[in-house]
This record gives structure tokens, C-alpha cells and sequence, in this order.
């Protein structure tokens, strides 16, 4: 049994599917170009991942293991329509945004690993919090990497608030400064490779600082 | 072959699983289509509203429409007053576009004045192609009055016409300006055959 600070650490810091297992990165970063797309895609990821965790290890004792993998992919299939369809019909100015990559939260590898690596083994409450965490640390690299590239690519922060939180939200929109020409480049896809990049490496001066002794590196 | 624990076999177990997904993809779908249906209307009628005369129309134009194949115009909806029409919405598409098909709305009015144009859907390159979009530049509001009536007005400054470019991108409006151009041609070759045809449905 992992202890509950062991699981929230994981999936937040020390094992996390954005910057340490890598997973995810497609969606990642295809829509991160604003906080308010970071946001809304990690949240939908997030869902997922708690609602897919639950399932997986609360069938664990009766799903032979040599049908697993089929059957992970359809509790995760039907998951990710079911948010999809939550969705477009609550947050339809969102979705409209998002697109195509609601439905590609399938693939993405970091829910069918938690699953195989971690709910199928474990009790559904831990599961439960590892989907929860892994759902979170995700969502934190998504709107960090996503205020990044928002601020530096056209100085706004919170641009889109309204299609995730409704009307009044339209304006919570920061302008940085204005006549701020915009940085094109960081709202381009390279921009996201090169600010992901730029988030791993603060990532991992911040873990090279930390005295050895403690003993939590990134595996 | 099962072993020591009592687990079903392997087709029971997926078997099982898949009709409980499909019950609940199912139930979410009855659920929430309603919903999703009205969004989708409200939407469709909050652009169409951008491009008609507000206030001048008294029917639903997203349930007026008639469906089109033979040509860039895919969909013309059309608005009225006491039943007779006054404006036109045409959605049209552009295949030249610098990252792909444009999607455009194009409202034009009874004597073929273009009364407005919104892009609905682009690939255009971020910060440069995409300032076709309304909420980036107000370039798309130029179109806003423009007419048949002058012919040279239809292509871009570079091309000898009024448009404006962009600074970097000059593929984007050339495929804009050409589509609406081919629209309003459309649009006058067709218009009574078309609104002989559109009536009532829904959306």
C-alpha cells in the first residue's frame, strides 16, 4: 500500500506525466496557446484519468488479465465521450476551441499507464487519488506552459476566460502592456517545444539543488 | 483457463464491459443532446447575426436554409421580414488558403450589397494570416458595403484592387477576397432559384 503523500507527490512533482514520464505531450503542446485552452483541456484530462483509475482498479479482481488491455480501452473510450458529450453541452464555447483534442484524450499514453501501471494494481481509493493527482500535475503543466506562451506571444493573460467560466470572466483578461508587438514565435508550435524544454530544465535545476540526502530525485 | 480465482471468462469480461460503456456513452448522449442542440443553434445564430442588418429580419435564418452542391457556396440561409426575404447568409469555402480551406459567412443584402463576412473556421498562420479573424483586426469589416458594382475593388492592393495585405502574408486575403467575390457571382447568377427553394427546417 503507497501512503497518500507518497501517491500526491508523484503525480504532482517527483513522477509527473507532463515533465518526468513525458506522457501526453501531443495535446500537451497543440493547446497550449493560452492559459484558458491549458485549463480547460487539463480539466477534461483530469476527469478522465480519476474517472478511468476508479474503474480499472475496481475491476480488478475479476478482469482476466490476458483481456486487460482491450477492456482498459474501452472504460477510457467511453470515459473520454462521456466528458466530450459533458462538454459540448456545458462548456460549449470550450469545446468549440478545443476541438478535436477532447476525443484525442484517448491516446493520450499517460491515462493507459496509470491504468496498467498503477490502478490495476492498487485499491480503488489510491487509485482514485493517483488518477486525481497525475489528473492535476498534468493540468499544472498545461497552464503553466499556457501562460508562458499566452504572455509571450501576445502579452494577454486569461485571454478566453468567458468560454470556461462564463460571461463576466471576459474581463479578467490582462493586457501586459499595450502595443506589446506580440512574440510570434512562442505562440507557434516550436514555442511549445522550446517552452516545455525550458519548464524540464527549471524542473530539474530545482531538483539539482535540493541536498542529495534527501534521496528524491527524478528516477 | 482461469486458474485458481474465480474470474469469469475473457469474452464475459470485455462483453460486460462494453455494453456498460456503451449504457452509459448511450445515457450521457440522451442526456445531454438536447442541450447540445440548443447550444449548437445559439451559436449558429449569434454568427449569423453578425453578418445580417440588426433588427431588419424577423424569422430565425438558422431554420431557413436550403443546401447547395454545385459549387464553393455549401449552405445559403435566408432572412425575412413579414416573410419576404431581405438578406442572404452564404457559407462558402475557399481551398486556397495558406494552411488549407478557408470557411467564410457571407451576408449580403436584396440588391447584393455584402452587408458583412466573418471566417468560421482557418489554418492560417498565427499571427500573420490569422488577422482575417474579426476579433484579431477589423480587415474582415471591410468588406461591409462592397458590391458587384465596382469591379475592381476585388482583389487585393497588389493585385490592383483595395484590399489591404498583410505585412507576410498575402496569400491569406487574396483567398478571402476571391471566395467572396465567387460568392457574390454565385449568389447573382442563382438568387431566385435559391430562394425558390429555402424555406423552413431545422438547423
Amino acid at each position: 500500500m503507497t501512503s497518500t503523500l507518497d501517491i500526491c507527490r508523484a503525480g504532482l512533482w517527483r513522477n509527473n506525466p507532463g515533465l518526468v514520464q513525458l506522457l501526453g505531450l501531443c495535446p500537451l503542446l497543440a493547446v497550449t496557446t493560452t492559459l484558458v485552452n491549458g485549463l480547460g483541456l487539463g480539466i477534461a484530462t483530469t476527469l478522465t484519468l480519476l474517472a478511468s483509475n476508479t474503474l480499472v482498479s475496481a475491476t480488478r479482481r475479476w478482469l482476466p488479465r490476458e483481456v486487460r488491455l482491450p477492456a482498459y480501452v474501452l472504460i477510457i473510450a467511453s470515459i473520454v465521450t462521456t466528458v466530450e458529450l459533458a462538454m459540448s453541452a456545458w462548456f460549449h464555447g470550450l469545446y468549440r476551441v478545443l476541438g478535436i483534442f477532447i476525443p484525442l484524450i484517448v491516446t493520450n499514453c499517460a491515462i493507459l499507464a496509470r491504468a496498467e501501471s498503477f490502478a490495476s494494481r492498487q485499491p480503488v481509493r489510491a487509485a482514485a487519488l493517483d488518477g486525481l493527482m497525475m489528473g492535476l500535475g498534468f493540468t499544472a503543466v498545461l497552464v503553466t506552459l499556457g501562460a508562458l506562451r499566452e504572455l509571450l506571444g501576445g502579452g494577454t493573460l486569461l485571454a478566453g476566460a468567458h468560454l470556461l467560466l462564463g460571461g463576466p470572466a471576459d474581463a479578467w483578461v490582462l493586457r501586459v502592456a499595450d502595443g506589446y508587438p506580440g512574440f510570434l514565435l512562442a505562440a507557434l508550435p516550436p514555442g511549445a517545444f522550446l517552452g516545455l524544454a525550458l519548464l524540464l530544465a527549471g524542473k530539474n535545476l530545482l531538483e539539482g539543488r535540493r541536498p542529495r540526502a534527501a534521496g528524491v530525485g527524478a528516477a | 483457463m482461469t486458474g485458481v480465482d474465480r474470474k469469469p471468462p475473457a469474452w464475459f469480461a470485455l462483453a460486460l464491459i462494453a455494453a456498460l460503456g456503451a449504457g452509459i456513452t448511450a445515457a450521457t448522449y440522451e442526456g445531454t443532446r438536447e442541450r447540445v442542440a440548443a447550444n449548437e443553434r445559439r451559436a449558429l445564430r449569434a454568427r449569423l447575426a453578425e453578418v445580417l442588418p440588426p433588427g431588419a429580419y424577423d424569422n430565425d435564418p438558422a431554420e431557413d436554409w436550403v443546401a447547395l452542391d454545385d459549387g464553393a457556396v455549401t449552405r445559403v440561409y435566408v432572412a425575412r421580414r413579414g416573410g419576404d426575404p431581405i438578406a442572404a447568409v452564404l457559407r462558402t469555402a475557399t481551398p486556397r488558403g495558406y494552411g488549407g480551406t478557408i470557411t467564410l459567412l457571407v451576408g449580403i443584402d436584396r440588391v447584393g450589397t455584402v452587408n458583412g463576412v466573418r471566417v468560421l473556421s482557418h489554418r492560417e498562420t498565427p499571427g500573420l494570416g490569422d488577422a482575417i479573424e474579426a476579433q484579431r483586426s477589423d480587415w474582415v469589416l471591410g468588406f461591409a458595403g462592397k458590391s458587384l458594382q465596382h469591379p475592381r475593388a476585388w482583389a487585393v492592393r497588389g493585385d490592383g484592387g483595395t484590399f489591404d495585405q498583410f505585412t507576410g502574408a498575402t496569400i491569406t486575403p487574396r483567398a478571402v477576397v476571391g471566395a467572396v467575390h465567387t460568392a457574390l457571382l454565385y449568389w447573382r447568377a442563382h438568387r431566385e432559384r435559391i430562394l425558390a427553394t429555402a424555406g423552413r427546417r431545422t438547423p
